[in-house]
């Protein structure tokens, strides 16, 4: 009875080769599970990048991604919500700054939460932008008119002792413009975030792209009807 | 899922009652039910709504504590519905629900009450949600217009079970609470399983509704994976035919994709090697020359050579944890990783996969299979060049023998008297175990052939999970044996439970590896902390045989070899839940080990090599 039973003996642990008697094998992985060749050492640095997804338009979702964006230690820039043409789905932008295999993961855990329909991560010509709000002392009107017009900004109030401008630009160039308003004393400021689409006429998602063939083929897309010559808007392939 | 596919939604008012197949085992509230056959008269409700869809998905048992906010839910079961075993505590009845979920393949169902109710649930929901068992909660919420306001036993349930739930779903109208339960039933158990939640508020469940029960359908943009991409397929299958040293790791998800067969077949065929990781016991016959045991912290030195050595590791359904991988800089750190898994967020998520292959684990095995012979032609090799590499891994596990050393003059050992159980029980034996030295041992030492034999609680480490475990293992196989090892710390964590087994009658063996410890720290307190053993020693423990006499099951107290064989029969053969407080070597540890982090080639056999 009990095969594994050594009859006859008092020791502790187990029997075999040491670790140091042990053949030992040689190679290694980097920090993220790559196998790391001598030739070519695979490591990735951080980059920013926006990744777009398509969401039910249900309570819960932006609390479910705020949850696993913390819960998975991804490292966010911003995160924006509002609602598409379809009042069924909402549309998330993300910026995101993580090595490349931590994008794919954000892509990824995006996509399994269930309210999630659709995720992709935009190119680098994708048409972003940032809107920001700053309140400047009020003493010098003439130059924060300036400096706003240089940056396509406009002034949205004037009081006696504050000024209000809003910059809507590059998510890149937002940094610059709040630096070009220093100067004056920036008593409060607020920024959206970066949001995002994706450039002519690729579809920001996939899920948008879909829906919107399986509309205009029965007909029911706002502003189009079924004719393909009078409602497509022109592709590479017609020019 | 194909008793779930084929189920018919009945059209008539009321849904078809599950005890009249009569071929289940009768539980206290059956038994308490009236034997009334005319129609109800009351309304019919949203809680009626929710228990015909449980009805129609195939649930035969939920495993719930009565309470407050869930009263309109269980006045529903009264007349209909699942048969019902009453719980000590929620925390067990989501361990129950788990377990029967884990053994049956189907999602296994828990109900609470609000509040504290649910609270007691999320150890169990986190517990299925680590080790991806399909699972539904339903639990009772405070009526929806004081929701928001801090309300008697009002939690907010949706929020501290989201990030542990695969989905979960506020119940708002008693017209749709029907479809929300069938859907929450459909999506634990679709693609990768998973806990699901419908928290249901009081007021809901009490209004009256005339919606019938619906097939539950997922999202229609929800996509479960089925093939693997063909081009993805060949080019793994051509990294397998160069490799000279493949080796197969076969994880939980062949369990729960019943994927075994592919898996063998797949193995067989090419004569590989197999590892399993610890959800994945069973999966590969251990019993198997070729079969390796399980890989990671204390699994076999054979199978963390091999895992070590292996220059193709063909993973089938795992996530790579790190009890598995040790540090990852040196996981396999020879191998091109084929990964076969259904979530395709596991890819590249721990390890680098070179070739991944998303989709269900059975299908894609047998992708791969049709794909081998062109990749051996294509790279003019044979499956006969594994030989000598079978065969160096084979001769490991003749290095690394499991053997232990059980003086009779000392006290006893525990994987003697794990590998007594083994011995004296039938094949198909359900395992459960709670979390500690005990679990390991009986990983270990009992030798599983089958998968959902081994039932245990692997990526949450829930100590205490064995018994109501063993609890939902019994109710969903009355047949099969069911044996259930614990620790004494663990064991004291729900062994309240032993009333449910008492009062529903549930032939299950109990075997208490007794250290008088919270062993495992013990173990690490020794091995890292130089020996300062503290809180992990109780130094005294209560008589567990006496103790279960007063729950009105039968005790056993096992202090010598001599009577090992008779008490573990005697046990058996009682007719009732038995407990066997077996008091074993308070300085028995568990070997081989990986220190945390540390190389799995490294394993330590005994203390001084850690």
């Amino acid at each position: 009875m009990s095969r594994n039973r050594e009859a006859g003996s008092d020791r502790k642990g187990l029997h075999g080769p040491t670790p140091e008697e042990r053949p030992r094998p040689s190679g290694r992985r980097s920090n993220q599970g790559v196998r790391v060749d001598p030739d070519a050492e695979a490591s990735h640095d951080p980059r920013r990048t926006t990744i777009s997804a398509l969401v039910k338009h249900e309570p819960g979702v932006l609390a479910a991604v705020a949850g696993l964006v913390s819960r998975r230690q991804f490292n966010i820039a911003s995160l924006t919500v509002g609602e598409t043409t379809n009042p069924e789905t909402a549309r998330l932008t993300l910026v995101v700054e993580e090595p490349e295999p931590g994008v794919r993961q954000v892509e990824k855990q995006l996509q399994k939460l269930v309210p999630v329909i659709s995720v992709r991560e935009l190119g680098r010509d994708s048409i972003r932008r940032e809107l920001v709000l700053l309140k400047v002392h009020g003493d010098r009107p003439a130059e924060v008119q300036a400096v706003a017009e240089m940056h396509d900004g406009t002034v949205l109030d004037v009081g006696p002792w504050t000024i209000t401008v809003e910059v809507t630009c590059e998510p890149t160039k937002v940094d610059d413009a709040i630096d070009a308003f220093r100067q004056f004393g920036i008593r409060e400021l607020t920024r959206t975030g970066s949001t995002a689409l994706a450039r002519g006429d690729e579809w920001t998602t996939d899920a948008e792209e879909a829906r919107y063939e399986r509309m205009t083929d029965a007909g029911e897309y706002p502003g189009h009807t079924n004719s393909e010559t009078t409602t497509r808007p022109p592709t590479h392939a017609d020019d | 899922m194909s008793d779930r596919a084929s189920a018919t939604y009945p059209e008539e008012e009321t849904a078809p009652d599950p005890r009249e197949d009569g071929d289940h085992n009768t539980t206290e509230s059956s038994e308490n039910r009236p034997e009334n056959d005319h129609e109800p008269t009351k309304p019919r409700t949203g809680a009626d709504a929710a228990i015909a869809s449980l009805d129609a998905a195939g649930v035969e048992h939920v495993f719930g504590v009565q309470g407050g906010a869930i009263m309109p839910v269980y006045d529903a079961l009264y007349d209909a519905g699942p048969a019902h075993v009453t719980m000590a505590h929620e925390q067990s009845a989501a361990h129950a629900a788990d377990a029967y979920g884990q053994v049956t393949g189907e999602p296994g169902v828990c109900m609470a009450t609000s509040g504290p109710g649910a609270t007691n649930l999320i150890t169990g929901i986190a517990d299925a949600d680590m080790d991806s068992d399909p699972f539904v909660a339903l639990t009772g919420q405070a009526p929806t217009e004081f929701v928001g306001n801090d309300a008697f036993q009002e939690v907010d349930t949706i929020g501290v079970t989201r990030p542990v739930t695969k989905q979960n779903y506020f119940a708002s109208d008693a017209d749709t609470v029907g479809s929300t339960v069938s859907e929450a039933v459909e999506l634990a158990g679709a693609g990768r399983p998973g806990p699901t939640l419908v928290d249901l508020p009081k007021d809901v469940t009490s209004a009256e509704t005339d919606s019938q029960p619906e097939p539950g359908k997922l999202p229609d943009y929800y996509e479960v994976p089925d093939e693997a991409d063909d081009d993805a397929v060949t080019a793994a299958a051509a990294a397998i035919a160069r490799a000279e040293r493949p080796l197969v790791l076969s994880g939980g998800g062949v369990c729960k994709g019943e994927a075994s067969a592919e898996l063998r077949a797949f193995a067989n065929a090419y004569e590989l090697p197999v590892v399993t990781t610890m959800p994945g016991i069973g999966t590969f016959p251990e019993d198997h020359e070729r079969c390796l045991s399980w890989a990671g912290m204390h699994g076999t030195g054979a199978a963390n050579m091999a895992i070590s050595h292996t220059d193709c590791l063909v993973a089938v359904g795992t996530r790579f944890d790190d009890r598995l991988t040790g540090g990852i800089d040196s996981f396999a750190p020879e191998a091109q990783i084929v990964h076969i898994d259904i979530d395709p967020a596991e890819m590249s998520k721990n390890v680098h996969a070179d070739y991944p292959l998303v989709g269900d684990a059975g299908s894609v095995l047998e992708q791969l299979q049709t794909a081998m012979p062109g990749a051996f032609d294509a790279a003019r090799t044979d499956p006969a060049r594994y030989e000598t590499w079978a065969e160096q891994c084979v001769e490991w596990t003749e290095e690394y023998p499991m053997t232990y050393s059980a003086p009779d003059d000392k006290p006893l050992k525990p994987q003697f008297v794990v590998e007594a159980m083994d011995e004296a029980t039938p094949a198909d034996t359900i395992v459960t175990t709670g979390v500690g030295q005990h679990q390991m041992w009986a990983a270990q030492y009992w030798t599983y052939r089958e998968p959902r034999c081994w039932i245990s609680s692997h990526g949450l480490g829930t100590m205490g999970y064995g018994l109501p475990a063993a609890i939902g293992a019994k109710t969903a196989t009355p047949d099969r044996e069911v044996v259930c090892f614990e620790g004494d710390g663990s064991f004291l964590m729900t062994l309240q439970e032993l009333s449910v087994a008492v009062r529903e009658n549930l032939d299950i063996t109990v075997v208490v590896l007794n250290n008088e410890a919270i062993g495992m720290v013990r173990q690490w307190q020794d091995a890292f902390f130089e020996k300062r053993r503290m809180a992990s020693e109780y130094g005294w423990m209560p008589d567990f045989a006496t103790i279960a006499d007063a729950f009105g099951a039968k005790g056993f107290t096992l202090d010598s070899y001599d009577d090992v064989a008779d008490t573990l029969t005697a046990a058996r053969e009682y007719n009732g839940p038995a407990v066997v407080d077996a008091h074993i070597d308070p300085e028995e540890n568990v070997f081989p080990m990986v220190a945390s982090g540390g190389d799995n080639s490294g394993f330590a056999l005994t203390e001084e090599q850690l």
